[in-house]
């Protein structure tokens, strides 16, 4: 199990290889489909996203005693992003970005060059994954929804797989793959 | 209809936080096969601490608490409008105290209504039977595996797939390697081979009221069954499509009539936050029985 803890410096990225399991500590910021349009379409991001983490999630927050409760917080699919997420790694310097399901070439290619990650949530783990979001520090851009905000989160121990690297090396690719020679000897 | 609001809402509560038995029991096996130390364990150990974690603090197993899929089979004189109403009013109150995520989008305005409730927002399938009793049944199906549900149209020519279970076989497992990596496998499937479009994709959905342990009666479709969940496991896609051991916890075939034209092959891909919970009411309108 490897630490990954704030702040997410490039040479402590591209250390990481394609199937390391990691536990993060440290901000996310969390941004699915409206937030990256926007920031594709020259949107000025309201927090400064500079070596900071991306993570594809809508998450449930309420409000508690004058307090947000995070009351689920598992990852969506990341494929919806592929067409903004190369440009948007580039443009800020993204150190990490978490989803589920993977993304594609163009995603993998700005990973490459930047010095970012993909990393893969457990799908579907709304509760384990809430109870590592120690604190929320604040949203912005709530006109686009609760779950299509930037929430500032900040989680301790969060489990995820590294499965696209900074070398170019792809999780998804690699399994898709060897799948479908399997399948060859199976019909 | 008497206290049927308060077990309606039980009934959604215990489906969105709490797997039933059978299904555990599969994932928690599925959880020893895989290799220690790899990405697909972990994926593994996570999940089975998120069942456990949802059940101890009634929350939803997953933020998507997906369509909303009753299946009621009621005896005669059963008041399926009141049942309907009732319903509806359980699901927007459930959705009220978060036992459901706010999750029913007007298509033309991108809208969403907040409480789950609009076109087709439950969704009820009443059937009539013999007997007193009521048997009412919910499936909570989450979007990212709904959407890799398939529906093919043999023959196919890429597949070379033919009209005939061999053709069926190829179809299923090409839609096993489509939906890796999305729909948070490892999964399960619902199919169903004839049937029209409409007709195919819900029996394919029926299916999965099935008991994980349950024998198809049909010898054919059982032989498939099994076949494919060995054959889908070969392929090595694993949890998350991380690789590994498990790739498929289970497949539930059925068949419908086709028209002499057409040999549809529905898919419904369910994924491991397999929710479905259901109850028999005696005529009275108490719960007797839980069925899952
Ligand atoms: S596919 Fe299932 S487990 Fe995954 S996010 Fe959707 S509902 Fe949850």
């Amino acid at each position: 199990m490897i630490q990954l803890i704030e702040p997410y410096a490039e040479d402590k990225i591209r250390a990481l290889k394609m199937g390391d399991m990691v536990h993060l500590s440290g901000l996310v910021y969390t941004g699915r489909d409206a937030v990256h349009k926007f920031l594709h379409e020259g949107g000025k991001p309201p927090v400064d996203l500079q070596n900071q983490i991306i993570y594809h999630c809508g998450p449930v927050v309420i409000k508690e005693k004058g307090k947000w409760v995070v009351k689920a917080a598992g990852p969506t699919t990341s494929a919806r992003e592929e067409p903004y997420q190369g440009h948007i790694i580039e443009k800020f310097t993204i150190r990490a970005v978490i989803g589920k399901g993977g993304m594609g070439p163009r995603t993998l290619e700005a990973c490459k060059k930047v010095g970012c990650v993909y990393l893969h949530a457990i799908g579907g783990a709304a509760q384990v994954l809430a109870e590592c979001v120690t604190d929320v520090l604040g949203v912005s851009l709530e006109e686009f929804g609760s779950p299509e905000a930037i929430w500032a989160f900040r989680v301790k121990n969060f489990p995820a797989v590294v499965t696209m690297d900074a070398h170019g090396n792809s999780l998804h690719a690699a399994v898709l793959e060897q799948s479908k020679e399997q399948l060859k000897q199976l019909v | 209809m008497r206290n049927l609001k308060a077990n309606l809402l039980e009934l959604v509560r215990r489906t969105s936080a709490e797997l039933p038995d059978d299904v555990v029991t599969v994932i928690t096996s599925a959880a020893t096969q895989e290799q220690e130390g790899s990405n697909a364990q972990y994926a593994m150990n996570i999940i089975t601490s998120n069942i456990d974690m949802a059940k101890l603090k009634s929350a939803p197993l997953c933020q998507d608490t997906g369509s909303i899929l009753f299946f009621v089979k009621a005896p005669k004189g059963f008041d399926q409008l009141a049942f309907e109403k009732v319903a509806r009013e359980a699901v927007a109150e459930a959705t009220a105290r978060g036992y459901l995520r706010q999750n029913s989008v007007d298509s033309l305005t991108g809208k969403n209504t907040g409480n789950n409730l609009g076109p087709g927002s439950p969704a009820i399938h009443f059937h009539q039977h013999r007997g007193t009793r009521a048997d009412v049944r919910l499936i909570l199906k989450g979007g990212g595996c709904e959407n890799v549900g398939a529906q093919y149209s043999l023959p196919d020519v890429r597949l070379n797939a033919n009209r005939d279970l061999d053709g069926v076989r190829k179809a299923i497992l090409d839609a096993v390697i489509q939906a890796q990596g999305k729909g948070c496998g490892p999964g399960i499937l619902g199919v169903c081979i004839g049937g029209d479009r409409a007709t195919g994709y819900l029996h394919s959905k029926e299916q999965l009221l099935r008991m994980m342990d349950d024998v198809n009666p049909e010898p054919s479709l059982s032989a498939l069954e099994k076949d494919i969940v060995i054959s889908a496991n070969k392929l090595g896609i694993g949890p998350m499509g991380f690789g590994g051991a498990t790739t498929l916890l289970g497949c539930k075939i059925g068949a419908l009539n086709r028209l002499p034209a057409s040999y549809f092959v529905s898919i419904s891909y369910m994924c491991w936050a397999y929710r479905r919970q259901g109850f028999i009411l005696n005529d009275s309108g108490k719960i007797v029985e839980w069925l899952y």
